[in-house]
This record gives C-alpha cells, structure tokens and sequence, in this order.
C-alpha cells in the first residue's frame, strides 16, 4: 500500500516536471528552442569538430593538403607513439605529478582547512584566509618567476640553508633532476591550498554543531572530535572533490612544467601536452599527426580514469559525478 | 563522607578541566604559529618581488634583498612603460580582451544557463547533455589548432573571444543558482505577458548578480592570466600579444641569462650586460596590481560562487 502510494506521487510529480511535447508547447517556447540550435550549432564547431579531426591521426596529414588530401597510414603514428621512449617517459611524468598534486593538495588543503576553523578569532581567521588564496589570482608565470628567483643561487632558500649552514655553497635545485617533482608539489601547494580549503572550510560549517557538542559530552578532545566528527563529516565533499579531478590527472601537467623545466631535468618534466605542443610549434619536426595521435591517447585514458573512479563511488555507495 | 566524595568529584573535573585548558592553550599557541607562518611564506615572495623591482639592475644580482630595496630605482618601470614597446601592447590587448571576454562569456553562459533551468525546455536533458560531455571529451591542442587556423581565427584577436566564450563548468554553476530561484516569480510574469526573454532580463537577471560576479571574476582573471593562447595562435603577430605573454618572454630570457641549466652563479660579465631580473619584477608587480587591488571588493563573490559549484554538483 504505502510503495503504492509513493510511487503514484513520483509518477505525478514526474508529469508534473516532464516537459510535454505538444505543438502548443514548441510554439510557446520557440524562442528557447531557436537560441539553443545556435548553441548546439556553436558547440559543434568548437567543441565536436575538433573530436571528428582526431582522424589525421590516422594520416600523414599536411596542412596545406587537408584532410582529403592527406595520405592514410592506418595506426603507424600509435606504434611510433608507444615505441618512442620519450613518450613513455611523458606519459610517467605526467601521471606521476598529476597524482602527486592532487594527494598532496587534498591532505595540505583538508589539514590547512580544519586548522583554520580551530581559530577562536574571527579577524585574524579572516585575515589568514584572505591571504591564503590570494596566489591563486597570479598567473603560474608569476608563480614561476618567484620560484625560480627563490631558488636560485642568491635567493631565499639557499640563502636561508647556508645561513642555518645546512649547506656550503648554493645548492643548483633546478638543475636536480631529482629535486623537479617536489618543487612542483610545492610550488602548487604554495599557489592553491588556501583556494581548495574554500570548499572544505564551508563543507565544515554545514557539519551538525550538536555532533561536536554530543562527542564533547562523551569526552572527546580536540583532536578526537577532529578525527570522528569533523573527517567524516568531510567525507562526502572529499570524495565528490577527488572524482571531479580524478579525470584532470593527466590534465594537471602544463603549465609550470612547460614554464619551470630546462634542458638539464627534462627526463622527469616533460609531460604530455609539452610533448604535443612540441610536434605542433616545432617547425622542423612538425607532425599534426602524431601530436593528435598523443592527445587521442590522454583523452582516453582520462575519460576511463573518470568512468572507473565514478564506477568504483557508485559501488562503495559513495557520492558520484553521474 | 558524601561531601567529600562530592569534593573529590568537583576537584577532579577542575584538575580535568585545567589539563585540558592548557592542552588547549598549547594547540592554540602552535596553530596561531603555524598560520601565521603559513601567511609568511604566501606572503613573502610577493613582497620581496616588490622589493626587488625598486631596486637598481646590477646591485640587485648580488641577491641579499628581502623586504626593502637596497638601491632605489625607478628605472625598472620605467623601462617597461617606456621602453619594451610588446609590453605596452600587451597591456592593451589584455585589457581589452578581458573586457571583450568577460561580457560576452557572460552574455553567453547566462543565457544557455537560463535556458537549461527553465523545468519546462523541451530538450533540456539533451542540451544539457551536449554541453556536459564537453567537459570531458575534448579534441585536444592540435585539430583544436588546425580548425582554428581553417576558421581564420589565428592570427586574429577574436581567437581570446569567441572559442572560449561558453564554458560547461560556468553553465552549471549559474543554472544551479538559477534553479534555486522559486518559479512563481516566473509564472507571475508569464501571466502579465512576459515572454521567456522578458523574463531573462527583468526578473532572472537581477537576481541572478551574486553568480554573475562570481563567473564574470573568474572569467576575467583567466582572461588576464593567459598566454597560452597567444604563444599557441598568435605567436607571430606582435601585435595581437598578451601581458602575460610578455612577462613569459622575460622569464625566458632571464634564465637564459641567469642559467637555470647550470643553477651556478651569474659572471660579472654577462650581470652588466642584462639584468632583467628587476625589470621582471617590475612587469610581475604590474601585472599583479590590478588583481591585488580589486581583490578585497572582489573577494566576497568567489567563495560563493565556489561553495555553489563545488559543493552542489
């Protein structure tokens, strides 16, 4: 009786909602209909075009021959592709430093989050938090230019380092190829931790307060109340945070990798999309071809990583994406 | 005998309660430390980058400078303004194409957003499906190229405007906010006479200004941070660069002067030379001038337009 009943209601309240599609209907609202086939025209040219031009990379393309006029080579580019060493390192860089900022972001920005919200004072918390995120409004050339200035042979760090005489003489960061990874960690937890606690500092307002006054009574501490109230209160934002930028992993490595690396730690700075951009702007090796062919690959691989992790919430009953 | 046990008590939960203030007062002391130092670390480079950008070229290579210059100069801005002629043009592109970008990516993601939150679109699933996948699924750098070179748009200034102007993200953040507006103000509306444009503009607009702040910032900071697309299209065309762009350049030629390869000190030599590590400064501080202050007025508006897209997926 009672399922009966809750599923008549959904039923109406789905006819309720459900658009009906009646000639009256369309004529009430052709306007909407006649803006959206411009937006659907638009997004085909700029956003399903480029899917159907993943074809040249099954050709040998050359631009002024066009892709009908291009020569067919079937999945030659793919096996040049896993057979070149270079791309094998490119595609490790980027993984590894993709995964790399997003634990170290998600720990630093949860951790800097729940420090936050200890504070008792609301101008300097204020205060802290506006500071906190103001590196993410500067462009990662700043965010290069000040790093690059803070390691260099005169900068800060060396100069903190022999002053505290840990070291003698400077000590070549950029040159170690050992040292890259970690300073691009550190350099993207220096520009967005305050701007990731964002989210996990307003996901901590909106916990129960009677929790933390329940887990008071029961004795438990700061600390315990950290780690059995406000963590698994978090847990829901968290997960929904790590599957949205579990698709971005291969996606994160640009920028300050393009901007950072140099000649000497290239073996471990170089990621995918440098390697397109190299077969795209280098005029003597250029090769349309096989750059899509590279792109063709980390959009996959994205897509699957995006498919997989929502599969893996949907099963542990966790929040997903779709 | 009972009192006693009732002082007993009442003791032990003051010495309970003493412990736990001064594990209290320690975690406090330690965590005020701590975000403190955290606030100096993010605060620090961008003061000594001000502080090396007032300073003289060749005194500055010797290093040693922290939050004061140790030779006034106002050489370094003045070159920038007056003689690096691509950054004044950069200046001016960037400017405009934040403002260009920013009104028509508004424009156009707060009509597609009215669009898919209206409960009675024929096609909203579709539509929104549409857009949804071009979140996820994208071409990549090169046909992306090439189509823009077939279209014409490189080598062009519209190439910061047009390719860029509706963004899924943005879409699903207003339409969020606009679902939340209660649709009796729309059927009331509806039933004066007012089209579906009319209520757009009049009565979806208006309420809508918090979430139209909050994309209009976002949009206008990536506008004024980017250079990708500049290096990527218009590399060519001087005339069409960007700011940061420019500072990009200045990056470049630095480390090649400073060796980022070798990491080993600068020679006397090449230090008298070029010393652009001032005038970089002096651009990264201009470039960052406007964002720092228009940053506390802007700065209400960001983190409710994150808390709404973030949280409410």
């Amino acid at each position: 009786m009672e399922i009966s009943t809750s599923r008549s209601k959904k039923k109406k309240e789905i006819d309720i909602n459900k658009p009906q599609f009646t000639v009256k209907e369309f004529k009430r609202q052709w306007i909407l209909v006649a803006i959206s086939v411009v937006y659907v025209l638009y997004g085909l040219l700029f956003y399903y075009l480029p899917l159907v031009g993943w074809i040249i990379a099954f050709q040998d393309f050359k631009y002024n021959k066009g892709i009908s006029g291009s020569k067919w080579v079937g999945f030659k580019k793919f096996q040049f592709l896993f057979s070149d060493k270079t791309f094998l390192l490119v595609i490790r860089n980027t993984f590894c430093m993709g995964a790399l900022n997003l634990i170290f972001s998600t720990i630093v920005a949860i951790a800097f989050a729940i420090l936050l919200n200890e504070v008792r004072n609301k101008y300097f918390k204020k205060s802290i938090q506006t500071i906190s995120y103001l590196p993410h409004f500067l462009s990662w050339i700043i965010v290069v230019a000040i790093v690059s200035d803070a390691l260099s042979s005169t900068g800060i760090i060396n100069d903190l380092l022999m002053r505290l005489h840990i070291i003698d003489t400077p000590y070549p960061f950029r040159a170690k190829e050992a040292w890259f990874w970690p300073i691009v960690v550190l350099s993207n937890l220096w520009k967005e931790t305050g701007w990731n606690a964002i989210i996990y500092l307003a996901a901590i307002t909106s916990i129960d307060p009677c929790l933390y006054e329940s887990a008071a009574i029961d004795g438990a501490g700061r600390f315990q109340k950290m780690r059995y109230v406000t963590l698994p209160g978090l847990r829901p934002t968290i997960m929904i945070l790590l599957l949205m930028n579990m698709g971005n992993v291969l996606n994160a490595g640009f920028e300050i990798q393009y901007l950072l690396g140099n000649g000497l730690v290239q073996n471990f700075s170089r990621t995918i999309d440098i390697y397109i951009l190299d077969w795209a702007l280098d005029a003597r090796n250029l090769d349309y071809s096989l750059g899509t062919a590279a792109g063709i690959f980390k959009t996959v691989v994205s897509m699957t990583f995006i498919v997989v992790s929502n599969y893996i919430a949907k099963k542990r009953g966790d929040e997903r994406l779709f | 005998m009972i009192m006693a046990d009732i002082q007993q008590i009442s003791l032990d939960k003051i010495k309970h309660k003493k412990k736990m203030a001064t594990e209290d007062l320690i975690f406090m002391i330690f965590n005020t430390l701590f975000l403190v130092l955290f606030a100096v670390v993010t605060l620090y480079p961008v003061l000594n980058t001000l502080a090396i950008s007032f300073n003289e070229g060749n005194d500055a290579v010797r290093g040693g400078i922290y939050l004061l210059p140790r030779k006034w100069s106002w050489r370094n801005y003045e070159e920038i303004l007056f003689e690096r002629p691509g950054i004044r043009v950069g200046a001016k592109i960037t400017v405009l194409r934040t403002i260009v970008g920013t009104l028509t990516s508004l424009a156009a993601n707060a009509l597609l957003s009215y669009i898919l939150s209206r409960k009675k679109f024929l096609f909203k699933s579709g539509l929104s499906l549409f857009w949804v996948i071009t979140m996820y699924a994208s071409g990549g750098m090169i046909p992306v190229l090439i189509l823009f070179r077939y279209l014409h748009l490189t080598s062009s200034f519209w190439v910061y405007v047009i390719p860029g102007m509706v963004s899924a993200f943005n879409v699903m953040v207003m339409r969020t906010y606009m679902l939340g507006i209660p649709d009796s103000l729309e059927e009331a509306a509806q039933l004066e006479g007012a089209g579906y444009m009319r209520v757009f503009v009049s009565i979806i607009t208006p309420l809508c200004k918090p979430v139209y702040a909050t994309i209009a910032l976002f949009v206008a900071v990536y506008h004024w941070n980017s250079w990708f697309d500049a290096m990527l299209y218009n590399r060519f065309d001087p005339q069409y660069t960007t700011l940061q762009y420019e500072l990009m350049k200045l990056l470049d030629s630095v480390s090649a002067t400073t060796g980022a390869t070798s990491g080993a000190s600068m020679t006397a030599a090449t230090a008298n030379t070029i010393t652009p590590v001032t005038v970089r400064a002096a651009a990264s501080i201009a470039t960052m001038a406007p964002i720092i202050a228009l940053y506390p007025f802007l700065q209400r508006y960001f983190v409710t337009g994150l808390t709404i897209g973030g949280v409410k997926e």
